[in-house]
């Protein structure tokens, strides 16, 4: 462990994490608009350029949907690269983001994750991310900013991978994360570069042999690409977990890959959470352990692939299930709810579950929210009728 | 060495597609990797030329190619343009081809911001003067009076009724290294455009009339007289923009009879004298502010 | 140079044979465009100055200058006309498909 000694101990917000770890990945081009609470992120970019610590053409592109278009055009001639953005932004990229991942191309963005207006608002919540679960991006989730600088070296890692070849957009909560400070360990170039080899890929033009890229397929076609997109994105579960364990190997740091439990093995009762509240969360379940109480946490870092697996084994382990989603599919229920409850019914689940929307707009989830969150697991196994759909904190009942 | 007919290669770049017949876009599109050659890259955003030739498996395209979102163009350009800098690829031509909707309506922010950031690459607007590739319906470069299937006619309506915007322009308006327009009808001064296009380093944008059978109404022999008669009647001219000096082309004393261009296509056949007048006094316009250009600095 | 031509293209028939993702090489093609043609152009190579003025205009390229005689792809002349409109020597007729020409 000695050579972990050599990782430096700064003071950083979210933000200025994210862009130590983009230095370090070197990234030949990088095209980025700005947009809070991701700018921090762009800022320190530029002035590690503008101080040459950082050797890459930098564009200042017009919109967010240039910036994935021209991370486009410098993926397909083999170069890295590198893009943030945030809610409407994520937005505004959003044709973008469909045509780079039917392409195959490895890019890494980072979504600083912010409400979507109206009603307008900068804070945080999942709204805009999720939005985009079916544009066929990795979607990962992060608990602080270590972890968003450590998974942001992961996502080239798990992108560039060539059973993969996939996007991939590393989420962290808009101010919660991006603007508060930590103490963070930047890891040294040496180390990077043995994790994260140079970017190579097929999926490129190239002059000796001309191609013709993007090309539109029939119906008759279609089918058999979107099948390939589906097997890269199942391929990714493993990628996602290996690189993990590749990256505790040199870093001494482990994320659990897809998944992260906590205090889950006799768990009776387990809340699912993506993001920064898994940290709350981890202090609740610490007290309500001290306390007696079986609980759990089960923080949800990749998305998309979805640990489906996973969830199928936890639903004939847990009695009941709650899962935080700082979104809402109106007409339905959180997002995540749905995927977490499809996986965990199973034939021989017994498992009961509850959604719990928190966390809108930045509004906090806290410590006392959170415990009555495990007390209403408990109180629905107990067989008490709850409404399936909660929404924590809301003013009136 | 100047671009000639004689001395252009007779290898083609750009084969078997699926444009109509008499394709005045496709004859740009051929003409420019003619000139342009093998170490081209040639992005196609959503437009007739993109889906006549690169459907799975038929690739009409013998250079390398992107078949690339709608509105993107300009951004694509820029992040491959960047991508050979980090790179340092030197010789490659970074090409975007794309039609007057992709160009002057969705397109003209990205294109905005990569001739503003004066990346390398030449970006041609092959103008068929509506939106062909869905089927005929009005854009920004849809001349006055036009027919679109969303400017109609019954009625005694006029089609189109605004006038087009000025693409050449606009891309002065950015103080651009070097922009042109040119017609599909004169190929020698297309040709050279395109060798002086890829010999400046930066932003270039070369605005072509592409006349379009299918959507303009006309035989498709008559692709290349229907281009000349634009030029002759002055309702398309033939200018450059370099070192921020404006050259006229051609620069004809008079003009024909705008009905001359007319009476040929069909867009325009519910055209009236009345019609005629307006247009020619906006054509008048319009040479005026052009001629205005000439000569400025001395 | 002209693409690669394959008249019996052979589309994958396995996961493995599969393109990765919408990516191929370029130029390539599967069938011909003649069947579009109900006029088609025939130079009469004594009237033909080798001007070029057909050859350059030609929307799908299919003239060759290659050889002393101008060569036509009756494969991929699509029998559009502009070649024979604008020649000035009149040396292009656009005689009716499938009719015999001497
Ligand atoms: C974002 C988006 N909006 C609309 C379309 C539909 N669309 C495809 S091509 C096209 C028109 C293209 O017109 P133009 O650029 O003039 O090229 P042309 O087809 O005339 O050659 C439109 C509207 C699209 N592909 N993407
Ligand atoms: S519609 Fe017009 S521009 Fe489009 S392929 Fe046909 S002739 Fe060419
Ligand atoms: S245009 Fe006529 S004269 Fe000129 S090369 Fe063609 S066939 Fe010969
Ligand atoms: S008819 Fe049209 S396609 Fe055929 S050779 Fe003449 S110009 Fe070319
Ligand atoms: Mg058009």
């Amino acid at each position: 462990m000695s050579e972990l000694k050599m990782e430096k101990k700064h003071f950083l917000s979210g933000d200025e994490a994210v862009a130590y770890a983009v230095k370090l990945c070197k990234p030949d081009v990088i095209a980025a608009y700005p947009i809070t609470p991701q700018t921090v992120i762009v800022e320190k970019i530029s002035e590690f350029v503008a101080a040459k610590e950082m050797d890459c053409q930098y564009l200042h592109v017009e919109s967010e949907h240039s910036a994935m278009a021209a991370s486009m055009g410098a993926s397909l001639m083999g170069s890295r690269t590198f893009t943030a953005t945030s809610s409407q932004g994520l937005l505004y990229m959003c044709e973008m983001l469909h045509y780079v991942s039917g392409s195959r191309f490895p890019i890494v963005m980072v979504n600083a994750n912010r409400t979507v207006a109206a009603p307008w608002n900068i804070y945080g919540d999942h709204r805009d991310s999720l939005s985009q679960r079916d544009s066929g991006w990795i979607q990962i989730y992060v608990e602080n900013a270590q972890e968003a600088l450590d998974a942001t070296i992961q996502a080239y890692k798990i992108a560039e991978n060539s059973c993969v070849s996939l996007p991939v957009m590393v989420n962290l909560d808009g101010f919660v994360l991006t603007h508060t400070y930590e103490l963070v360990d930047i890891p040294n170039q040496e180390m990077v570069d043995e994790f994260l080899p140079s970017f190579t890929t097929t999926n490129k033009l190239d002059f000796n042999n001309p191609k013709s890229l993007c090309f539109s397929a029939s119906p008759e076609w279609q089918t058999e690409f979107r099948y390939q997109q589906y097997e890269a994105m199942e391929a990714a579960k493993k990628i996602i977990n290996k690189a993990d364990e590749e990256f505790g190997k040199i870093f001494g740091r482990y994320y659990g890959g897809m998944i992260e439990e906590y205090r889950c093995a006799d768990a009776d009762y387990a809340l699912v959470a993506m993001g920064s509240v898994a940290g709350t969360t981890r202090l609740v379940v610490d007290k309500l352990r001290e306390e007696g109480k079986k609980v759990g946490l089960v923080k949800l870092r990749s998305y998309r692939p979805f640990p489906k697996e996973y969830f199928q084994k936890l639903g004939r382990r847990v009695k009941a299930v709650g899962v935080i989603d700082r979104d809402i599919s109106f007409g339905y229920e959180g997002a995540v709810y749905s995927d977490v409850k499809g996986a965990l019914f199973h034939p021989g689940a017994q498992v009961k579950t509850i959604n719990f929307i928190a966390g809108l707009s930045g509004r906090d989830i806290t410590k006392e929210y959170l415990t009555e969150m495990y007390q209403k697991l408990e109180a629905i196994d107990k067989g008490q009728n709850i409404a399936e759909v909660q929404f924590t904190g809301l003013r009136w009942t | 060495m100047a671009v000639s007919i004689k001395n252009l290669p007779d290898q083609e770049l750009f084969y078997g597609h699926k444009a109509c017949q008499g394709c005045g876009g496709a004859i740009v599109a051929r003409l420019a990797l003619k000139v342009l050659g093998e170490r081209t890259c040639i992005v196609l955003p959503a437009s007739c030329i993109s889906s006549v030739t690169t459907i799975y498996p038929q690739m009409s395209f013998l250079v390398n190619s992107l078949t690339s979102s709608f509105p993107a163009t300009g951004a694509v350009l820029s992040g491959m343009a960047a991508a050979c800098k980090a790179q340092g690829l030197k010789d490659v031509t970074v090409l975007g081809f794309a039609g007057d909707g992709g160009t002057i309506d969705i397109g003209l922010q990205a294109l905005s911001g990569a001739v503003e950031r004066g990346d390398d690459f030449i970006y041609i607007c092959y103008d068929n003067e509506a939106y062909m590739n869905t089927g005929v319906q009005r854009s920004g470069l849809t001349p006055y009076g036009a027919w679109t299937t969303t400017t109609p006619t019954n009625n005694n309506a006029v089609g189109e009724k605004k006038f087009k915007k000025n693409l050449f322009e606009i891309m002065m308006a950015h103080r651009i290294p070097y922009c042109a327009t040119a017609s599909v009808a004169y190929p020698n001064d297309l040709l050279n455009k395109l060798a002086k296009a890829k010999e400046i380093q930066g932003p270039k944008v070369l605005h072509v009339q592409a006349p379009c059978p299918t959507g303009w109404g006309h035989g498709p022999e008559k692709t290349v007289e229907i281009g000349k008669l634009a030029v002759r009647t002055g309702l398309w001219y033939l200018a450059e923009y370099e070192n921020g000096q404006v050259t006229i082309n051609t620069n004809p004393k008079e003009f024909k009879p705008v009905k001359d261009y007319f009476s040929k296509q069909k867009r325009f056949r519910h055209l009236t004298e009345e019609d005629f007048r307006i247009i020619e006094e906006h054509r008048d316009t319009e040479w005026k502010i052009l001629r205005n250009y000439l000569g400025k600095d001395e | 140079m002209k693409p690669k031509v394959v008249r019996e293209y052979k589309f994958p028939q396995t996961k493995e044979e599969m393109p990765f993702g919408p990516g191929s090489e370029a130029g390539v093609l599967i069938d011909v465009n003649s069947g579009w043609r109900t006029l088609m152009p025939i130079i009469d190579y004594g009237k033909c100055n080798k001007c070029l003025i057909c050859w350059i205009f030609c929307p799908d390229g299919v003239i060759s200058k290659e050889n002393p005689q101008l060569e036509i792809d009756y494969d991929y002349c699509k029998g559009c006309g502009i070649c024979a409109y604008e020649c000035p020597k009149k040396a292009i007729a656009m005689v009716k498909e499938g009719e015999k020409v001497e």
